[in-house]
């Protein structure tokens, strides 16, 4: 299996090859709540490390989904523009939110490992 | 100034509420279920809501009460039956509208609800008006409780005989454990249902009550989506001083009476724009696809003339999609009239909506 890395923001990565899946966490959407609007990025788009890549929203807000990561987009998950619902249910397999080519496998490396980020959520609850 | 908290914060806290600061109190968003279940649950068999944050105002006195209070709101108080409650608002001088409230008269005078956020400055204004020999009191040694939801009769009716009886908009006294509870059957959902006005010390039992016949607590957040599906206004979002009721579009909630003789703050530019109409109207909005148009929204024409501005917006889950209301030009105000919403840089489609997007089945 592929190995996972978090950000601060609550996004997860994994990566297969030089092709990243980026995603956002159970403990995000615990927070957000009930989801019930996702829009993610046109393929093609370049996107900076910890730049706005894609858009989630739940009864209460909307949020920003920043890319971990720096490269293009290749696949936005459409299911998960049809049924935002299905975030909350698996939001760390079936409904990831966008895949993309990275340009700098470094910047994969300096994210955080699970255990390193489920002390972060710990320590910064909200 | 100190954060509040309702009679009922403990029990909101053992049944895992998420609290947020609202008007000065620690109040529940939501419990464990979440916000859409929490409305599910409020739309199909009942749900209580901890709305004691609310100013319950009490007004005595004779005939020159109903003078006075008639001056700043426009119902028709001289004719309101005992146990009878209207839906009005407290006007400024410019017809902008201070706060909505119900008003219901009693055999003293009046109680009225008043928002939570305005509650203090509308007693002030109210009192403005008031003459030595008329009491008033916020009677904080009560709880609100309202209990929502199609079930909410066949429930109460088991706790507090003839409950049933009421009709939409009135209320009576019920006697509950030596203690008098003030029960109206009214509320913001769009459901039938009952606000419920106890002393403190008995509310945790009629919780405890209503949560072993199965009704959930519900939040502000499922609040929010149930009266925004029920085209009801928030105030600091839908209406505010500088919105009259014409261009809020309650033009049915200033009594005919009243509109024919006035005499009431505001009256003049009321009375103008009720022959000319107004210059903007508050209208529903339904955004195209699953796109969600929250407050400050902004609203085009489809050649790209701005036009308005949304005031509330979210997902309304029993109509399984966005919905939202806002201020547009009136001429743009016709139901089935496209529109653009600007929404993160980019235009988006919808319609003017009718309202309610939910309809309501109130007992009449």
């Amino acid at each position: 299996m592929s190995e996972k890395k978090f950000s601060k923001k609550h996004e997860w990565v994994s990566l297969e090859g030089d092709e990243a899946t980026v995603g956002i966490t159970k403990h995000a959407t615990e927070l957000l709540g009930d989801i019930v609007f996702a829009e993610v990025p046109d393929v093609g788009k370049s996107v900076e490390k910890e730049g706005q890549a894609a858009v989630v929203e739940s009864t209460k807000a909307a949020s920003d989904v920043y890319s971990p990561i720096s490269g293009e987009i290749t696949e936005g998950n459409k299911s998960i523009v049809d049924d935002p619902s299905s975030i909350n249910k698996d939001p760390e397999g079936a409904s990831w939110f966008f895949k993309l080519k990275v340009k700098d496998k470094e910047e994969f490396n300096s994210l955080m490992s699970k255990d390193e980020y489920d002390k972060f959520c710990k320590e910064n609850p909200n | 100034m100190q954060v509040q908290k309702t009679a009922l914060y403990n029990i909101h806290k053992n049944l895992g509420a998420k609290f947020v600061p609202f008007a000065g109190y620690e109040m529940p968003i939501q419990y464990k279920d979440g916000i859409v279940k929490e409305h599910i649950s409020t739309r199909t068999y009942a749900g209580f809501f901890d709305v004691s944050h609310m100013g319950q105002f009490f007004l005595e006195g004779d005939q020159t009460l109903t003078e006075a209070l008639e001056k700043i709101i426009p119902a028709d108080l001289k004719s309101l039956k005992i146990n009878h409650s209207k839906y009005s608002f407290l006007l400024n001088n410019d017809g902008g509208i201070i706060d909505d409230l119900i008003v219901t008269k009693n055999e003293k005078g009046f109680c009225i609800i008043l928002n939570a956020a305005c509650k203090d400055n509308d007693i002030k204004q109210i009192s403005r008006y008031l003459e030595k020999n008329h009491k008033q009191l916020l009677d904080n040694d009560l709880s609100l409780i309202a209990l929502q939801g199609p079930k909410s009769v066949e429930i109460l009716e088991k706790l507090i005989p003839s409950v049933s009886n009421l009709k939409f908009m009135t209320g009576n006294n019920f006697n509950y454990e030596n203690e008098n509870l003030y029960i109206t059957r009214s509320g913001y959902t769009g459901e039938d249902g009952f606000e419920i006005s106890i002393p403190n010390k008995k509310v945790e039992k009629l919780i405890n009550f209503l949560i072993s016949n199965e009704v959930k607590p519900i939040g502000l957040g499922a609040r929010d989506t149930l009266r925004l599906e029920a085209g009801l206004c928030l105030y600091g979002h839908d209406l505010n001083e500088k919105i009259n009721p014409i261009e809020a579009n309650l033009k049915w909630a200033i009594a005919k009476k009243r509109k024919e003789l006035g005499g009431f703050n505001g009256w003049n530019k009321i009375k103008n724009l009720l022959t000319n109409g107004s210059e903007k109207i508050r209208v529903g909005i339904k955004p195209e696809g699953k796109v969600i148009a929250r407050e400050n929204t902004k609203i085009f024409s489809t050649d790209n003339i701005e036009i308005g501005l949304v005031t509330s917006g979210t997902f309304g889950p029993s109509v399984n999609a966005p919905v939202a209301m806002g201020y547009v030009k009136s001429n743009f105000a016709e139901i089935g009239t496209p529109i653009k919403l600007e929404i993160r840089g980019k235009k988006y489609g919808g319609k003017i909506s009718g309202l309610p997007f939910y309809k309501k089945s109130y007992f009449k």
